[in-house]
């Protein structure tokens, strides 16, 4: 059957619209929030930590730090939009039009995508002041940038639709998504780790997004960017696939 | 024709609870049409299947022929809903959450032109700009009924549309109502006010518990109750009257009287005898048929067994 394009377009344009009349709380605080981290983190270990040859601690952190903060925030962005309108029960507008699971799932994933970039380019911009960082690969950094705010878009979508309480969202993000995110080699290199750490971030797929989106920016990372990539890719069909399956079933929105 | 809205067979439960226990029937184009039950009785759930909003664990329902779950895009187009709650997005104004659901509809620009005829329509524009927060229930409701109408449906369904709604509010959303059945709009009408049923509908479904006790249309269903009153104006209100008559009245108020007459085995000429015998002299005898309030509370408490209905 036809796709309803201008349906996938209007949702997607609201959930944009959405977070960009929030902009504060959306794109600024985080923003503020990740220099602080860098301000702090790359005060202290400067000097200390040269994690590869040549490159100073700050110009490691910066991109770790970039995509983290593009991370959560795609995450918050599509979980939060749903839970909010499961409470205040306005997702109802949504589920009566003809708008079938596919488009949900791209309109709120790219949506997230939106806002993920425009995060990352606000932190990106803002750190430039404490730190000169050319980029190497511009089109590995979008292609991270958008591939990692995506899996965290559909994480969200997920996490939204499965949680009934703002507190069930705050575990999942809490437990899951933060401890995934913070144990992927944002402040380290994997290769300072003792073996079973190691070991255990290369089970964590957040560690591929941000090791590949650091290979774009400084040129260097653990892992052969191609490699992350494909882990990624892979990674976003996975959780893409069980969003749709929700989707289509109506699992906790169509009661 | 297709009709427009079939229901078959449709089974509906939330754990151990039978919302819905096979629901079926039709309701036809153009029609009028009432579902009434009191609070729990599934009217919402039953709604929400049409709209897709929720699945029925058996059955089908079809819109305008368009099953709701495989044809689900035609299914909604033809179907406007009207929720029971008065929900709406904080983060939008009023044109603004109108434009939008035109949008998840697949219309455009030549569509805002029909938006501002509705929130003019619906007395509603001067409250275009404003966020639905600071408007009151009855104009939230009138939002959600444009809001309804954004992709001019041919089925239009409203859940308990005047709950808590003031009089003049409720006129204007009669008004509304009538002006779309007129122009071959097909609107189902959930309601517990019995009243606005009567006025309002050709025929009526009575759900309770789950199931369809009585579906007629308004004339059939309003005959079938067994009782009728009878209201008399004495010239004295002090007499005493003979226990045949006393067992038959309802309510005394001075020189008025009620009296609940059975259609088979109270007949009004044995009741004038009476009175006549003990010499009551009456001013005037006036009958009140029933209303569909009676039948409702026959049909929905007997089968139960409940005492005193
Ligand atoms: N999502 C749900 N979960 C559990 N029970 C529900 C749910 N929705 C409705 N019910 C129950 O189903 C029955 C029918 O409810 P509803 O369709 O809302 O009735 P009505 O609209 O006629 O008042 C009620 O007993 C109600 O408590
Ligand atoms: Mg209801």
């Amino acid at each position: 059957m036809r796709a309803n394009t201008i349906g996938f377009y209007t949702l997607f344009t609201k959930e944009v619209w959405r977070f960009l009349k929030v902009i504060t709380q959306t794109i600024l605080t985080p923003a503020v929030t990740t220099l602080l981290y860098l301000v702090v983190f790359a005060q202290i270990l400067e000097g200390r930590v040269e994690v590869y040859e040549g490159i100073s601690y700050a110009a490691f952190l910066v991109p770790g730090l970039v995509i983290m903060a593009m991370i959560q925030n795609a995450f918050a962005n599509s979980s939060s939009s749903l839970i909010q309108s499961k409470m205040n029960g306005n997702l109802v507008f949504v589920l009566l039009a003809p708008i079938s699971v596919w488009e949900f799932y791209l309109a709120f994933v790219l949506a997230t995508v939106v806002r993920g970039l425009l995060v990352g380019a606000v932190v990106y911009v803002a750190a430039l002041w404490f730190v000169t960082l050319p980029i190497h690969h511009p089109a590995l950094v979008l292609l991270f940038a958008v591939v990692g705010s995506a899996i965290l878009g559909a994480l969200g979508v997920i996490a939204g639709i499965w949680a009934s309480k703002y507190d069930q969202l705050a575990a999942f993000q809490n437990f899951i998504v933060l401890p995934l995110s913070f144990l992927s080699g944002v402040f380290y290199s994997v290769h300072t780790l003792p073996p079973f750490w190691q070991q255990a971030t290369f089970w964590n797929p957040f560690f591929y997004m941000i090791d590949g989106f650091r290979h774009g920016v400084i040129g260097v990372s653990d892992v052969d960017p191609w490699k992350s990539l494909l882990v990624c890719l892979l990674f976003l069909a996975v959780v893409s696939a069980v969003c749709l399956v929700m989707l289509k079933k109506g699992y906790k929105i169509r009661g | 024709m297709t009709s427009a809205v079939t229901i078959a067979e449709v089974h509906k439960h939330y754990g151990a609870l039978y919302a819905l226990r096979g629901i079926d029937f039709e309701i036809k184009q153009g029609e009028f049409f009432g579902l009434l039950g009191p609070n729990g009785a599934g009217k919402s759930t039953l709604i929400n299947i049409m709209a897709g909003l929720t699945y029925a664990d058996r059955g089908a329902v079809r819109i305008n022929g368009f099953d709701v779950r495989r044809d689900y895009r035609q299914a909604r187009r033809a179907l406007g809903v009207v929720p029971q709650e008065l929900v709406y997005d904080p983060f939008f104004d009023v044109r603004e959450m109108l434009r939008l659901q035109s949008g998840y509809f697949g219309f455009g620009r030549e569509n805002h032109a029909w938006i501002d005829e509705l929130l003019e329509t619906l007395n509603l524009g001067d409250k275009a700009d404003v966020n639905m927060y600071t408007l009151s229930g009855g104009m939230k409701r009138r939002v959600l009924i444009a809001q309804a109408m954004v992709h001019k449906p041919p089925v239009l369904v409203l859940d308990e549309p005047t709950a808590g709604v003031d009089v003049e509010l409720r006129q204007i959303l009669w008004r509304f109502a009538r002006r779309l059945h007129q122009d071959g709009h097909t609107i189902v009408l959930t309601t517990h006010y019995l009243e606005e049923a009567e006025q309002l509908c050709e025929r009526i479904a009575i759900l309770d518990q789950g199931s369809i006790c009585a579906l007629d249309t308004k004339q059939a269903l309003l005959s079938r109750s067994p009782y009728r009153r009878v209201r008399l104006t004495l010239a004295d209100a002090a007499i005493e009257l003979p226990e045949s008559i006393l067992r038959l009245v309802e309510e005394r108020e001075a020189q008025s009287i009620t009296l609940r007459l059975h259609r088979l085995d109270d007949q009004l000429g044995a009741v004038l005898e009476a009175m006549h015998q003990c010499g009551g002299r009456l001013l005037d005898v006036h009958t009140v048929e029933p209303g569909l309030e009676e039948v409702f509370m026959e049909l929905t408490c007997r089968k139960r067994g409940e005492v005193g209905c």
